[in-house]
């Protein structure tokens, strides 16, 4: 018996041994290299992209993609997909300006100006509802994910318009005397000369690579989105993971509302269109497997920066706002492709083979229901041996 | 090429002469050798069937054959030249069809449709449904089975479905049809009329190759048996030169010592007792595929169901397991009913299953080695909130010992494993949460003969330290090994019980698979 367990022992490497191959490495790292040549390439083109204070500038937008991209992360792992995030995004911006605005009981003849803390509790709570309205439907109702959260994109969306009639709450100061002040610290504060946006998003990616990488739940969410089947079988809980994963994803949404209708200094309904398509963008850059199983905060993050720094960029240098959304596309569809050389594995094509060139289909279909063609022209068949 | 008239002329002026010949053929999947230098012929106008336990290579070699993939060495010769497949549709057009146990029609179509499909006829002006329609009825007719082409297939029962996909094969001129298992799912009346047509086949030269765990039906419908086992054939002969004996020596052959009952302690108390437990089909829910089943298993005690396919046994593990519903019944764990306890809580109780497929059910394919074996006992190492990298680590150490499997270390792929180690990591995961009862259903699919002996030594190991072994298979020679006790299954229901001295023959004859007189 100890034979077998030292031979064990020596041919075992660790089970977290990184593997260094640079191949690998260039492959897998091909986000960030795409960031630098993106920097590069800018800095060489503006002489104003490459300063500390527009790379700030430039993360604060990144902050919005990239709470956006990391809680769009969590469901792509498991398996899913939430194309309900821009929307809510929106519903939370206007949510959190209307409860800025007042809430008037009309019962009590009061009007209350929850400070500024309550109302950011209060639109994480309307994010998560969303999210568990997402993900009971994916989870227990088995409505496909495309389609439950393409409903709720619409559905939130419709909500965020009704709220405001589709105008937009320009008034989100707050006054000293309500004591509801602060709300554009989300926006414009800094830290250590940081945004508060961006430390924000720093905060919710340490948290998720904390939870992906060294909790169960993180275990959970790789290996639902891995094989559902051979999850729930290993006792993982994987409706709840599901139903978890939409729920967090709605939160992020949220606070990346929060943040938004704080720089922008207005919430409006429409804010957040079309945003769902750029965190999937992100993460998919960042490269994330969208059948699940596959990815990481990092490369999302990175797929964040990716898009938000391209994006700037050509903004900067002056390119028409429609080269953007090409260029933009064109990023998109390369990552994909590089996710799928990543991905192939080992499968290879067996070569092709030889002869049988010269029956076609046409040629078999005239033949068709003549298969007894042979055998009019042969013997009798052997009678069947009883 | 293959529709050159002189060569048939040529090759029909012998009858019985091989059509179709397999040469040498091996096939390896890593370092497994699935096939290992085959040879058999098929004969024109005349049923071959190949017998073999599950694993013995029929399905591959069958695969091989249709171009489904191709093989590692050896050859396949078509009426007297060497032909390589890369693809089914390239065996489709050299005339060699396929019919999967598994029928690959399109239920949402009607019986023209799926017969044309992908080869619609027509031009520019769009699919000429009314010539696909008078010759699908054409074929029907020869086949002599009133189907009308316009009914939707899955208005059709299953023997009705068999008989669209033959014509669908003859539609494209096959001259070899390979049929696997095609009885497995057919009532008694169906069978008789999927032989008439196979008869009338026969008649017109269409050669067939047959597959079939129903020994005696087999015998009923063919000319020519081949034996595979291991890989390997063992034994061919004409129908007049064979009985039913014959073909069970050679596909069990010379057992492979797969164990013995482990002796030499005492069983405990019954660890698990299940009290009429039913299941409905998923499909037709009046139907029951496990009917009031009672089995009760003690600690220490290795319990083996044998049964058929579709007898009911992945049904009956899966429920005990919680993965299906019972429709009716009682589950209970050293007294305790879990029943209506989840996957999760009844693993915490200490009831695991090993599932039939590791591939759907067993593994997380983008999870390492290490990843996996730990996935079902995360607790043991998570100290609050965080997992415990150190005591991970542990946890997989151990299990890869335990169950000893060869694999470069917890951090390597899944699939650089060969399949009997991915199978061990399968078990070894659910042994890792220290079950008190462990199910598996049919634990050697798939695996080689050393690897499988091992697993058979790991259970009986556990069953010595007062594990309950539930185990089920579709091999007889596998019931004869480490099994205290066999259950037979049929039709969802125990239709024998015997001790670990019963013979091969009595076990066959309980499960419905051959009547020995």
């Amino acid at each position: 018996m100890t034979d077998i367990s030292q031979a064990a022992e020596s041919s075992r490497s660790r089970l977290f041994s990184g593997n260094i191959d640079l191949g690998r490495l260039l492959l897998e790292g091909r986000a960030f290299f795409a960031l630098i040549a993106i920097i590069a390439i800018f800095s060489m083109l503006s002489p104003v992209y490459f300063s500390a204070n527009n790379f700030l500038v430039m993360s604060s937008h990144v902050a919005i993609f990239g709470l956006l991209s990391i809680g769009m992360l969590l469901v792509i792992l498991t398996g899913g997909i939430d194309l309900s995030v821009g929307s809510t995004l929106g519903l939370a911006g206007v949510f959190a300006g209307f409860l800025m605005q007042g809430v008037s009981l009309e019962a009590f003849g009061v009007t209350l100006y929850p400070p500024v803390w309550v109302v950011v509790i209060l639109t994480c709570v309307l994010g998560a509802f969303v999210g568990v309205i997402n993900g009971v439907l994916v989870a227990y109702f088995k409505v496909p994910a495309f389609v439950a959260t393409l409903g709720m994109l619409y559905v939130a969306r419709g909500v965020a318009l009704l709220m405001t009639d589709g105008l937009t709450f320009n008034n989100l100061g707050g006054s000293p005397e309500l004591g509801n002040t602060g709300f554009d610290w989300l926006g414009f504060n800094r830290i250590l000369g940081i945004p508060a946006g961006v430390l924000i998003m720093a905060l919710v990616a340490i948290v998720c690579i904390l939870a992906l990488s060294r909790t169960p739940f993180g275990r959970w969410i790789y290996s639902t989105g891995g094989n559902a089947r051979a999850a729930e079988l290993s006792g993982v809980p994987v409706k709840r993971v599901q139903v978890s994963v939409y729920v967090l994803s709605g939160i992020c949404a949220a606070i990346a509302g929060l943040v938004l209708s704080s720089q922008l200094t207005s919430a409006g309904p429409t804010a957040g269109t079309t945003y769902e398509l750029t965190a999937i963008a992100g993460v998919v850059i960042g490269g994330a497997a969208l059948t699940g199983g596959r990815g990481n905060v990092r490369g999302t993050l990175l797929g964040a920066f990716v898009i938000g720094f391209l994006a700037d960029g050509l903004v900067i240098i002056g390119v028409s706002s429609y080269w953007q959304t090409v260029f933009t596309g064109a990023v998109i569809v390369i990552a994909v492709l590089l996710n799928s050389i990543q991905y192939r594995g080992r499968k290879k094509r067996s070569e092709p083979s030889d002869g049988d060139t010269s029956s076609s289909r046409e040629g078999a279909r005239t033949r068709v229901a003549d298969p007894a063609a042979e055998s009019t022209v042969g013997k009798p068949a052997p009678q069947p041996q009883k | 090429m293959s529709h050159n008239a002189s060569t048939h002329a040529a090759t029909e002026a012998a009858i019985g002469e091989a059509v179709l010949s397999a040469r040498n053929i091996a096939k390896s999947f890593g370092s497994v050798h699935a096939l290992k230098a085959v040879n058999f012929d098929v004969h024109r106008g005349q049923v071959t069937t190949l017998f073999g336990e599950n694993g013995a290579g029929k399905s591959t070699l069958m695969k091989v054959l249709s171009g489904v993939i191709q093989p590692t060495s050896g050859e396949i010769i078509l009426d007297g030249e060497p032909v390589t497949f890369s693809s089914t549709t390239q065996a489709q057009r050299r005339g060699i069809s396929i019919i999967h146990q598994e029928l690959s029609l399109a239920p949402n179509l009607n019986v023209r449709d799926n017969i044309f499909m992908g080869r619609e006829l027509g031009g520019v002006k769009g699919v000429d449904y009314a010539e696909e329609e008078r010759q699908t009825r054409l074929l029907m007719e020869e086949l002599d089975e009133p189907i009308d082409p316009l009914t939707l297939v899955e208005d059709l029962r299953l023997g009705q479905q068999q008989i669209v996909e033959i014509a669908r094969a003859l539609s494209v001129d096959s001259r070899i049809l390979i049929m696997d298992e095609p009885t497995s799912a057919l009532s008694a009346s169906e069978v008789e009329v999927l032989f008439r047509v196979i008869r009338d086949l026969k008649s017109r030269g269409v050669s067939i190759v047959y597959i079939s765990h129903h020994l005696e039906e087999a015998l009923q419908i063919t000319d020519h048996a081949v034996v595979l086992r291991d890989g390997a054939m063992t034994a061919y002969a004409e129908r007049k030169d064979i009985d039913l004996e014959w073909i069970v020596r050679n596909m069990v052959g010379e057992n492979f010592d797969l164990g013995t009952p482990p002796s030499g302690y005492r069983m405990g108390e019954v660890a698990l007792s299940l009290e009429n437990v039913s299941v409905a089909d998923a499909t037709v829910p009046e139907r029951s595929v496990v009917d009031r089943l009672s089995l009760s298993v003690r600690a220490g005690e290795i319990v083996c169901i044998y049964g058929l396919m579709g007898a009911g046994r992945t049904e009956l593990l899966e429920s005990v397991a919680g993965r299906v519903a019972m429709s009716e019944g009682r589950v209970v764990l050293e007294g305790e009913e879990i029943s209506r306890l989840s996957i999760a809580e009844r693993i915490a109780k200490g009831l695991v299953l090993v599932p039939e497929d590791r591939q759907r059910d067993g593994l997380v394919q983008t999870m390492s080695v290490g990843e996996n074996l730990s996935l079902a006992s995360i607790g043991a190492f998570t100290k609050g909130l965080f997992t415990s990298r150190q005591r991970e680590q542990a946890v997989v150490d151990d299990s890869i010992d335990n169950v000893h499997i060869k694999t470069d270390g917890g951090n390597a792929a899944i699939g650089s494993l060969s399949g009997g180690n991915q199978q061990k990591v399968v078990i070894g995961k659910m042994l890792a949460t220290h079950p008190r009862v462990v199910l598996l259903d049919e634990p050697s699919r798939g695996i080689d003969i050393g690897a499988k002996a091992e697993v058979f030594r790991l259970l009986s190991e556990g069953a010595a330290q007062g594990l309950a072994v539930i185990f089920s298979t579709s091999e007889v020679g596998e019931c004869l090994s480490i099994a205290h006790r066999i259950v037979v299954m049929s039709r969802g229901r125990i239709s024998a019980e015997f001790g670990a001295d019963v013979t091969k023959e009595e076990i066959m004859a309980a499960s419905g698979e051959a009547v020995v007189a």
